[in-house]
């Protein structure tokens, strides 16, 4: 009602003509429209039940009621009011002014008037309901046309390829829902042959999520390669410099989840930093965790810290990471789809459908039909190709050709189970300092393989067992004449290509690089040598060193 | 070997030098405690923060990642960060990995505190 009383106009009626025929004619034919004043009449204004219930042209100064509008009409000089009701709704009022001749209005002028109100009321409302229908229609137009600039947006930024890295299967798919939300993911090609997956949620729909999703975008493929080389920096040093950039330039109250992950394909090696998005889920043999780490989402504070944590895929090991659009989906019960049923499904998943393909499947049953997409649903697999392999890394010294380890003369000093808890790695450097306490090892040396076997089991246990107390890591310690070897199993089941580049300090230090990363290159480096073996279950790493003065890493620096 | 929990304690040795007296096992469980004591040796803003190791037992990769955060501190600070009382074992980690490019190692305390006479600080 108070938005159709807002375009009621006020008409003042001009002086009357000093002409005999003025009580012949009806006042209006000697009226003049003067600028017409906009009034608005509040809804809870009492006139509106008056006029309802009282049709026909009334005198303002006979008026009674206690009305905001009526005192208003009252000081503009209106004399007369016509209300204009229309299937018992006030539409609009006609009012009239004092008459030229500073007569009252004759009852001929009043039924004159109200006859023009009952013709008149009809036409406005129609004309009223066409000026909404057009004005929702420009509406309804302006939002499509949001929608088409965000769709394009997002459409035009997402990866057009799957990377093809021999060895590995890559899939994506990206649904929006009608209103079009921020969700995005990335790609990005190293030169070292690293290989970066982004995944990302804007807070927020249609053309700001979209703009504020390309901006992001943008600064985490310039925060995310170094200055001058060209090489990867650590997830967690993109997240930390990406959320500082774009701290100043996000609208209020929007912020973006984002996880960034950086695979090599050559060692399987999986590095992760977090911004508040969803964790991942891993899916290693029959097993499934979450890939958790933390820190804040981007655009929300500066000088946010991001942790940064390492998982190894084997063969046959899938990685899911994805948006909330697939577990905030509700069933016809207004049941959530939830991260239990999500690992629960992707625990089961056989290998006869691809793992979207399948979790779409099981999204379809879930909501049943008709369902209306609540939000874009965004899902990205990484898997290992099933197979198997092994490594032998030998320092550069240990020159002979033929494979030490594989002398028939060894001799089981001890062997032993830790099981994989933070911490654990201490027992298995005591046991093993008893083993060896009578082989002939200098200390240096003895030091030296003490910190390599902690070093190695610490991977095992996080790597390889994903500290789950249940899976133990196995150590065994043998010795021949010449040397005494060390063999560390988890249960990862498979071949794990080890890091061979050394940390970069200078780079570490200025935050490009995680602080960690130090384990197999001081491993390489305590030991004459390092072989990796695995099968579909086990995953082995065997450290060797000479009795006889062997090369040691000391010598090697 | 049985495991020591991480203690560490701070000196204000003399002005603009902070001893870090650090006790047990350096690794994860260390990290609150390091980055406190790290912080209150800070907190009088010294030239010169001296960490000494000689009753630490043993160092792992994430114990030297710890220590990779403190030396980054202490250079956006531009503070020196020295180091004494490393066992021969943890000299060749330091020097293996490099740390003691960037940070001087001492054998012990006193021969740390009678070298650092220049301040580092601009």
């Amino acid at each position: 009602m108070a938005t159709l009383l807002d375009t009621v106009q006020r008409v003042r009626i001009g002086r009357r003509k000093p002409a005999a025929q003025a009580t012949q004619k009806p006042a209006l034919e000697r009226t003049r429209q003067v600028t017409p004043l906009p009034i608005t009449i509040a809804p809870d204004d009492p006139i509106i039940a008056y006029f309802v219930s009282t049709p026909g042209a009334v005198e303002v100064d006979k008026l009674h009621v206690n009305s905001p509008a009526v005192r208003e009409l009252r000081a503009a000089g209106a004399k007369l009011i016509i209300p204009l009701v229309s299937q018992g709704e006030l539409v609009g009022l006609l009012n009239l002014g004092p008459r030229l001749s500073q007569q009252d209005y004759s009852t001929d002028d009043r039924r004159l008037l109200d006859d023009l109100a009952t013709q008149a009321a009809p036409a406005l409302r129609v004309a009223q309901l066409v000026r909404e229908q057009q004005a929702q229609a420009r509406a309804r137009e302006r939002v499509d046309q949001e929608l088409r600039v965000a769709r394009l947006i997002q459409q035009t930024l997402l990866p057009r390829d799957l990377p093809a890295l021999p060895g590995w299967e890559l899939a994506a798919y990206y649904q929006p829902a009608r209103a079009v939300g921020g969700d995005f993911y990335d790609f990005l090609y190293f030169e070292d042959g690293r290989l970066g997956i982004v995944i990302g949620d804007v807070t927020d729909k249609g053309v700001p999520a979209a703009l504020v999703m390309a901006t992001t975008r943008s600064i985490l493929r310039s925060a995310a390669v170094g200055a001058s080389s060209g090489r990867s920096l650590s997830p967690g040093a993109v997240l930390e410099r990406t959320n500082d950039l774009l701290h100043p330039d996000i609208p209020p109250k929007m912020f973006v989840t984002c996880l960034y992950a950086i695979l090599d394909p050559a060692t399987g090696t999986l590095t992760y930093a977090n911004a508040g998005h969803d964790l991942p889920f891993q899916r290693h043999g029959d097993s499934v965790c979450e890939l958790r780490a933390t820190g804040m989402p981007l655009g929300l504070m500066p000088g946010m810290r991001y942790e940064e944590k390492e998982t190894a895929l084997g063969p046959g090991d899938r990685i899911l990471f994805y948006s909330d659009g697939l577990v905030e989906a509700h069933n016809p019960e207004r049941e959530m789809f939830g991260f239990p049923h999500l690992a629960e499904l992707i625990g089961s998943h056989g290998s006869e459908t691809p793992l979207i393909d399948f979790l779409l499947q099981e999204l379809a049953a879930f909501t049943g039909d008709g369902w209306e997409q609540e939000d874009d649903v965004t899902l990205v697999t990484l898997q290992r190709a099933e197979g198997y392999g092994h490594s032998m890394i030998t320092n550069a010294s240990a020159t002979s050709t033929e494979n030490p380890l594989d002398d028939q003369s060894w001799r089981v000093l001890d062997e032993w189970t830790v099981q994989s808890e933070p911490g654990n790695e201490r027992q298995a450097i005591q046991r093993l300092a008893d083993a060896v306490r009578d082989l002939p090892l200098a200390d240096q040396r003895l030091e030296d393989l003490k910190t390599a076997v902690g070093e190695a089991t610490m991977n095992a246990m996080e790597h390889g067992n994903h500290y789950q107390p249940d899976l133990p890591v196995a150590i065994q310690v043998r010795a021949s004449q010449t040397r005494v070897s060390v063999r560390i199993t988890d249960e990862g089941g498979h071949f794990v290509l080890p890091e061979s580049q050394a940390p970069d300090l200078e780079a570490k230090l200025e935050g490009l690089q995680s602080p960690r990363g130090w384990g197999l290159f001081l491993i390489e480096r305590l030991v004459d040598e390092m072989r990796v073996t695995g099968d579909e279950t086990h995953h082995t790493l065997e450290l060797s060193m000479s009795l006889e003065g062997g090369t040691n890493a000391s010598q090697n620096v | 070997m049985p495991a020591r929990m991480f203690e560490a304690s701070v000196r204000h040795h003399r002005p603009r030098v902070a001893v870090v007296e650090l006790h047990g096992e350096i690794n994860a469980f260390a990290e609150e405690a390091l980055n406190s004591a790290y912080a209150e040796a800070e907190r009088e803003a010294p030239d010169t923060v001296l960490l000494n190791f000689a009753d630490v037992d043993y160092i792992n990769s994430t114990g030297i990642a710890l220590i990779v955060g403190l030396l980054a501190r202490a250079r956006k600070s531009h503070r020196r960060l020295l180091a004494c009382g490393l066992s021969q074992h943890y000299v060749e980690i330091f020097n293996i990995t490099r740390l003691a490019d960037f940070m001087n190692v001492f054998p012990d305390e006193a021969s740390a505190l009678t070298a650092d006479t220049t301040p580092a600080r601009d």
